[in-house]
């Protein structure tokens, strides 16, 4: 069995870990951002006393003469044709209450959802009362978001064969702003399992389907390789980086000399983190 | 207690990682997360300790105030417990039947002779002694509570310092109590026989020690052994819904023993380390 206890160390700031030159302009709100009027304003800020001022935490973005503030920490803000991974909470009359993270619960209403056999017809009270049938509270669910009502609150539909009731696996909540957002979400990582990147922060690792066939020697070692995904992940996120199949890839890559409860130690996390870094700006560069 | 929802595919997973030894976050079943531990974060107190547990968050503060002793044990000071959950998800009135769920387990535990001894904190029989009121604050709740609160407390009673009071005679026979000049005069609590708890949640046929939230979701029924550095169980208790085979107890309390000795020897020495380096150490603290 093993055992550490320690004391606590006082956090390096990220600038001096990086030892990077161009530092981001951070803002808390009620920060003045610029005086200069010739900008037009983005989100997260506001007009006041001839200034620009910022209505949210976290770092200003300037493209040509639009300035917004990126918020460090928010929740999910639904766009149409995101990828999430929800939580259901609520069964309804005709609809079911997902939990995505978001200000508002989630509506995936009952003709959103493709019914078992493929066949399109109006719901019925059938299908009405057969709804616990499907999703239950607690299960979860990867949707893609329809629409976004005037309140905010999104609209998920299934209606595809990718989408659906999520199996064994684990889930890893992180922040929604450091999910990268890509083409697809759905990737089948090459050390045996696949993972959904879900737009609102919910990460879903579950072994890739061909393997589930082989059961005794398979599964263990799939259960290593989703544990030792898991807290790559956890690793990453703790350091602030994106998260996307390449970083991920190459942090499980980086990960492979230590063993998998080691990785949540925070010399052994950085170390990793920091080497997954160095590939990262050598491959782009 | 607080809880996650858990669908039945997911439960399933975790069942059967812990069949296989292998947990979702890599450690084996008898594995604990890291710990951090720094005593004297809270200046207004005797004794103060802060324990973080993974997500599990826990700041204990101790109090030295001047009473009366019980009627029943003239010659003894004595311990107060309070628990107050913190956490957002019990908002209001929701923390008050955890917190005094576990006030009560730490009266248990602490409810015998070799515990605390409390002799100690007798100034003058019958009249004065020693109350130390121990106040137990949750900042976040990640599982396994009960474990990272006595860890806490250990540790707290430890960094205790109550001021060394002598009590002078008068000729007309009143008593007058005197507070030593010097600020580092004080008496230290000996904390060697204080128990830690150890939960062990069962989880399918094997058990787990140091379950986080998830994982306590999917157990249906837990042991919480209180034991001692040496290895003695000073009490047990049944938390959960489900039932538990003698056999299954009978193994729990053994692994419970073996886990409660290696922890007090890490508690021990990362107390004394913390020491070790003066009162000029750097403080982490809250903003560290």
């Amino acid at each position: 069995m093993a055992m550490e206890m320690r004391l606590p160390v006082a956090r390096k700031p990220l600038s001096e870990r990086l030892g990077r030159d161009t530092k981001k302009h951070l803002v808390v709100p009620g920060d003045t951002i610029t005086t200069d009027t010739g900008f037009m304003r983005g989100h997260g800020t506001y007009m006041g006393e001839e200034k620009l001022i910022a209505s949210v935490a976290g770092s200003v973005e300037r493209v040509n003469k639009l300035i917004c503030v990126k918020a460090l920490k928010t929740r999910y803000i639904g766009e149409v044709g995101d990828i999430v991974v929800g939580r259901i909470t609520e069964v309804q009359q005709k609809r079911w209450k997902v939990e995505t993270n978001s200000r508002l619960d989630s509506v995936l209403l009952l003709s959103s959802m493709n019914l078992p056999g493929g066949e399109l017809r109006r719901r019925s009270a059938e299908d009405e009362l057969a709804m616990r049938g499907f999703l239950q509270e607690g299960d979860l669910i990867s949707a893609e978001v329809q629409a976004v009502f005037s309140d905010g609150a999104v609209s998920l539909h299934t209606r595809s064969l990718k989408y659906g009731k999520l199996g064994q696996g684990v889930l890893v909540q992180v922040s929604p702003s450091l999910v990268k957002r890509q083409k697809t979400h759905f990737h089948d990582l090459p050390c045996g399992a696949s993972v959904i990147l879900g737009n609102n922060g919910f990460i879903w690792i579950y072994p890739t389907p061909e393997h589930k066939e082989e059961e005794a020697g398979g599964f263990i070692a799939n259960l290593e390789v989703i544990s030792r995904l898991r807290n790559c992940i956890i690793s990453l996120v703790t350091q602030r980086m994106m998260l996307y199949d390449t970083s991920i890839l190459y942090c499980y890559e980086a990960s492979l000399p230590h063993q998998i409860k080691d990785i949540l130690k925070p010399e052994i996390m950085e170390e990793i983190v920091m080497e997954t870094r160095q590939r990262l700006l050598e491959q782009e560069g | 207690m607080a809880s996650v929802t858990l669908s039945e595919a997911e439960k399933v997973y975790i069942v059967h990682g812990v069949q296989e030894d292998l947990r979702v976050d890599g450690r084996g079943c008898e594995d604990y997360r890291c710990v951090e531990v720094e005593t004297d974060v809270v200046s207004n107190t005797s004794g103060s300790a802060r324990v973080k547990l993974g997500h599990t968050d826990i700041l204990v503060g101790v109090k030295a105030e001047m009473g009366t002793p019980k009627l029943e044990k003239p010659n003894e000071g004595y311990l107060e417990f309070f628990v107050d959950c913190a956490t957002p998800e019990f908002e209001g009135r929701g923390g008050d039947d955890l917190g005094t769920e576990i006030a009560n387990t730490l009266y248990r535990i602490f409810n015998n002779k070799s515990s605390v001894d409390l002799k100690t904190l007798c100034i003058s029989p019958r009249e004065h002694c020693w109350v130390l009121y121990v106040d137990v604050l949750l900042l976040e709740c990640g599982g396994n509570l009960f474990d990272a609160i006595s860890i806490a407390v250990k540790a707290a009673l430890f960094n205790t310092r109550i001021p060394r009071v002598r009590v002078l005679e008068d000729e007309e026979g009143s008593k007058d109590i005197e507070l030593s000049d010097d600020p580092y005069d004080c008496i230290r609590l000996s904390v060697e026989n204080v128990p830690c708890i150890v939960t062990l949640c069962k989880i399918g046929y094997r058990h787990v020690v140091d379950a986080t939230l998830q994982e306590e979701a999917c157990s249906l029924a837990s042991l919480l052994v209180s034991v001692t550095s040496k290895g003695v169980v000073t009490c047990m208790r049944k938390v959960g819904k489900g039932s538990l085979d003698p056999e299954s107890i009978f193994e729990m309390m053994e692994t419970g023993k073996r886990v409660g000795k290696v922890l007090h020897a890490s508690l021990q020495s990362v107390v004394h380390k913390e020491e070790s380096l003066g009162p000029k150490r750097q403080k982490v603290g809250f903003l560290g």
